[in-house]
């Protein structure tokens, strides 16, 4: 077996298990940060008993989270040896400065929120919270400069066969950083809320501190219709534009563009082969995405057959991915916006079909965040950093098949085991439900 | 003292400071696997609860950072001892997952179950670093040909006799570390059982660094040349035999925190002793110890990348040190179980 395609193999599972959990961590710790800053400050009993609930859920996330990122931390190592040594001069400083500014933030101030109720103020206790949603905010800006780097580079020149930093805020605010950020923080705030508005939802429906439920969903639904629509619009739409002048193969393939246009339509719904590249049954709109994209109707977009077509992504998975994300952001914003008008109403509570829609709804946007990735990462094929260096020449040589398909099968294994756990201990902490039940007013 | 060397000493204190935090977190875990009775190990759990995760970040940032300014060492090291790696990341996902495990798992038998996968997840570790370190000490098949690194590492050769022995040496001086950390955080009985235990560790400890000491001098006999004449050199060594001859008598006394930092001191003067030695190479070639060894100068990043990421240190470390130590203040003295205790 090819040896390239192990190594992809086993880095998109390992980091697209790892990324299950850090949006729930950064959504929920937000949430958090604001419900037990309202305990705290109003010495709201509610408030404070949704803050117990969810801090404990948020333990258990988190560690799972943790438990899948330090294999992460160690991969590009073990892996990828060429693309270590090639960009190991810019991509190991955001790493550093990751683990330097936030996960020493993050692990020790979660330790004090989890350990320390009882121990120290409420202020200071609600500061520690504050810390863990700031730390893991850090953590993400970090983590997304170095993958923007490889996307798009810069600040850099290429001597003694690497790529040598120049420019550091350069290569740190490189043309996709910020977009990127900004898209996959609300990613996972949106995370955060459906997660907090499912979980409450079925407390509601089964009767369990109904309080707390009511209170912390009330939260989560007005929280939730802002950050979804925010992740459409501006944050999808500026990634968007940003990969359309920066990568335009990958733009042209999310689109399914596959010969260059003036006023390209925009295919909202389309089934593309690979091979002749075709869109089978399109639903196009005219004009839109030249529109989107470059804010005139008439602008031309390149298309697939205007790139060499050995620098070309996998179309179908790089369409199919993109597409799916944007059609359940549409989703998001529908299911958020019919919750806030029967909250204004105040018969959302007794809406049961709506519900239960939240129950189900809860893994959607982890789903979502997946399949922004598949489009990035898939999308950006066959570089591995954008336009330097391919990821057929970035695996490390000296590992052989046996030693990728042994690892492979052990963290496959591993994760199965650690993945049901958690799902089964997450479910049984949830149907408990919180701990003391508040007196109804 | 030029950048290169800068950050061999960074990397250094990154090193030093995960085996002193995260070492005791190993010490308690080997120490669950001896302990009986359900509340003692929940004191041993919620000794280090809040405190292990950000400990491990040490290890963590110090990856970041070898990656930053050695990034051939990164990707020469870890994909080498691939496998070896492997191990070391399944130890540390069990480790890591096992105490929110074991917190919501409702059966006596479910919870003994992450009982051991804490006790086993921090065994390994412990063990493993050492025969790392035994291994980078005897030097490792490593080729530098036309720029390239080549090299012959294979699992099985990792595991030789004399990288074993520096292996156990590493078990047995965290495990002592973290009794001597228990000392601190429990009282009555189990207190005078873990002092017990300390002291049959110190002396277990004594006789393997002397017999690591006489092995190191066959497998590895560059290391002494000329080490003799460096006063670093002896200030280490006159440090590490003076933590080693303070730990078991500030026990007697009942002095449990110079105890911890006697041992915390032996622990660094050992890396600061292993550092000395490698120096100025990083990974010593077993082929050829003068052209195919990895040094801090063929090794590392470019000196813009070293100078960017100096200054990046020096804003964190501070800031770092600084919160940590609040928080261990706040959870100082012995561990009280509660409601809230996992
Ligand atoms: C957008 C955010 C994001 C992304 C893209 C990644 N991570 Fe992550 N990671 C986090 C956000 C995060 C977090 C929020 O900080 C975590 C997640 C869950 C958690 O508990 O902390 C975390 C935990 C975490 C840890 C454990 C930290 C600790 O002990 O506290 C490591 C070592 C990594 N990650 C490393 C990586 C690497 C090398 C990635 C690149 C492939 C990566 N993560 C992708
Ligand atoms: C956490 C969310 C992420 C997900 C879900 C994700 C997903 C993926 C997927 C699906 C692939 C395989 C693509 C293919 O081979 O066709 C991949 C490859 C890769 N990604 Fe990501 N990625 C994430 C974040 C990152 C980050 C933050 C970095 C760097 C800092 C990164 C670096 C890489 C590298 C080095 C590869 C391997 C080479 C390659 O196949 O391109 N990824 N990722
Ligand atoms: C109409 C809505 C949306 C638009 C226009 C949009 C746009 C984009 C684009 C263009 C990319 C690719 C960036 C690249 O290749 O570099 C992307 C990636 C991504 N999307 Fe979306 N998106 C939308 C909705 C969502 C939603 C609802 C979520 C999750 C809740 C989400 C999560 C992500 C993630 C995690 C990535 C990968 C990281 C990144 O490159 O930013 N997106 N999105």
């Amino acid at each position: 077996m090819d040896p390239v395609l192990l190594a992809r193999f086993q880095f998109a599972m390992t980091v697209g298990f790892h990324f299950i959990f850090p949006p729930l961590t950064i959504g929920i710790a937000w949430m958090l940060v604001i419900f037990e800053g309202i305990g705290w400050k109003k010495n709201n009993a509610v408030y404070t008993e949704i803050g117990k609930f969810f801090g404990k859920i948020l333990g258990l996330i988190f560690a799972v989270g943790v438990a899948t990122g330090i294999v992460m931390e160690f991969q590009f190592g073990t892996n990828w040896a060429e693309y270590s040594k090639f960009v190991g001069d810019i991509f190991g400083a955001p790493l550093a400065a990751e683990g330097l500014f936030a996960f020493f933030l993050e692990s020790t101030f979660l330790g004090l929120y989890i350990f320390g109720r009882d121990k120290v103020s409420k202020g200071v206790h609600w500061f520690s919270i504050f810390m863990v949603a700031v730390g893991s905010t850090i953590s993400a800006f970090w983590i997304l400069v170095a993958n923007s780097w490889q996307q798009t580079p810069a600040g850099f020149i290429l001597r003694n066969g690497r790529a040598e930093l120049t420019d550091f805020w350069t290569a740190v605010f490189n043309p996709s950083t910020l977009p990127r950020f900004f898209h996959t923080l609300d990613a996972a705030l949106i995370a955060g809320a459906f997660f907090v508005a499912g979980v409450s939802a079925y407390l509601i429906l089964k009767n369990k501190g109904v309080q707390v439920a009511k209170t912390a969903l009330r939260v989560a639904v007005v929280f939730g219709l802002i950050v979804s629509l925010l992740e459409v619009f501006p944050f999808g739409h500026e990634h968007a534009k940003q990969v359309a002048e920066t990568q335009p193969e990958k733009f042209a393939a999310t689109q399914g563009l596959y010969t260059t246009q003036e006023g390209a339509p925009a295919a909202i719904f389309a089934f593309p082969t690979n091979h002749p590249p075709k869109l089978l049954f399109p639903i196009e709109i005219p004009g839109v995405l030249s529109w989107l994209a470059f804010g005139d109707s008439k602008a031309v977009i390149k298309g697939i057959n205007a790139f060499p077509p050995d620098e070309v992504p996998p179309l179908f998975l790089t369409f199919v991915s993109y597409h799916n994300m944007v059609i359940l952001g549409m989703y998001f914003i529908f299911i958020m916006a019919v919750a806030a008008f029967f909250l204004y109403k105040k018969t959302l509570f007794d809406k049961k079909l709506l519900l239960r829609i939240f129950v189900w709804s809860i893994p959607l946007p982890v789903i979502a965040t997946q399949l922004g990735w598949i489009a990035a990462e898939v999308g950006r094929q066959p570089w591995i950093v954008y336009g330097l260096l391919k990821t057929k020449d970035a695996v490390s040589f000296t590992v052989g098949t046996g030693e990728l398909i042994f690892s492979i099968i052990l963290f496959g294994l591993i994760y199965l085991l650690l993945g049901s756990v958690f799902l089964v201990l997450l479910i049984k902490k949830i149907k408990t439900g919180p701990d003391t039940i508040v007196k109804e007013a | 003292m030029d950048l290169n060397i800068i950050w061999f000493l960074l990397v250094g204190v990154l090193v030093i400071g995960y085996a002193i935090l995260d070492g005791f977190d190993l010490g308690v875990g080997v120490i669950q696997l001896f302990t009986k009775n359900e509340n003692e190990r929940r004191v041993n759990i919620n000794s280090i609860g809040p405190v292990w995760d950000g400990n491990e970040v040490w290890l963590l940032t110090g990856g970041g950072a070898l990656f930053a300014a050695f990034p051939i060492v990164y990707a020469t090291v870890f994909s080498g001892f691939y496998l070896a790696f492997m191990l070391l990341l399944t130890f540390l996902i069990f480790r890591a997952v096992s105490f929110e495990f074991r917190k919501y798992s409702e059966t006596a038998k479910a919870k003994q179950i992450w009982d051991y996968s804490f006790a086993i997840g921090s065994l390994g570790p412990a063990l493993l670093y050492g025969v790392a370190i035994g291994n980078i000490m005897r030097g490792v098949p490593i080729q530098i040909i036309e720029g390239k690194i080549v090299n012959e590492i294979s699992f099985l050769g990792l595991l030789n006799p004399y990288a074993l022995l520096i292996g156990i040496l590493s078990l047995v001086m965290f495990t002592m570390h973290g009794a001597i950390y228990l000392t601190m955080k429990t009282e009555d009985k189990q207190r005078h059982k873990l002092i017990k235990w300390a002291n049959s560790l110190w002396i277990a400890l004594v006789v393997l660094y002397f017999v690591s000491t006489v092995a190191t001098m066959f497998a590895a006999p560059f290391l002494f040349v000329g080490i003799l004449k460096n006063p670093i050199f002896w200030v280490l060594f006159i440090l590490l035999l003076a933590s080693f001859i303070y730990v078991p008598v500030a026990l007697k006394s009942g002095k449990f925190g110079h105890a911890f930092i006697a041992s915390s001191t032996l622990i660094s003067m050992m890396i600061g002793l292993f550092a000395l030695s490698l120096f100025p190479r990083l990974v010593p070639s077993s082929v050829d110890l003068n052209l195919h060894s990895l040094t801090i100068y063929n090794a590392s990043s470019s000196q813009t990348t070293l100078e960017t990421m100096l200054i990046i240190a020096l804003i964190g470390v501070p800031l770092v040190l600084i919160y940590t130590i609040f928080v261990y203040r706040v959870f100082r003295g012995p561990v009280k179980i509660t409601k809230e205790s996992y």
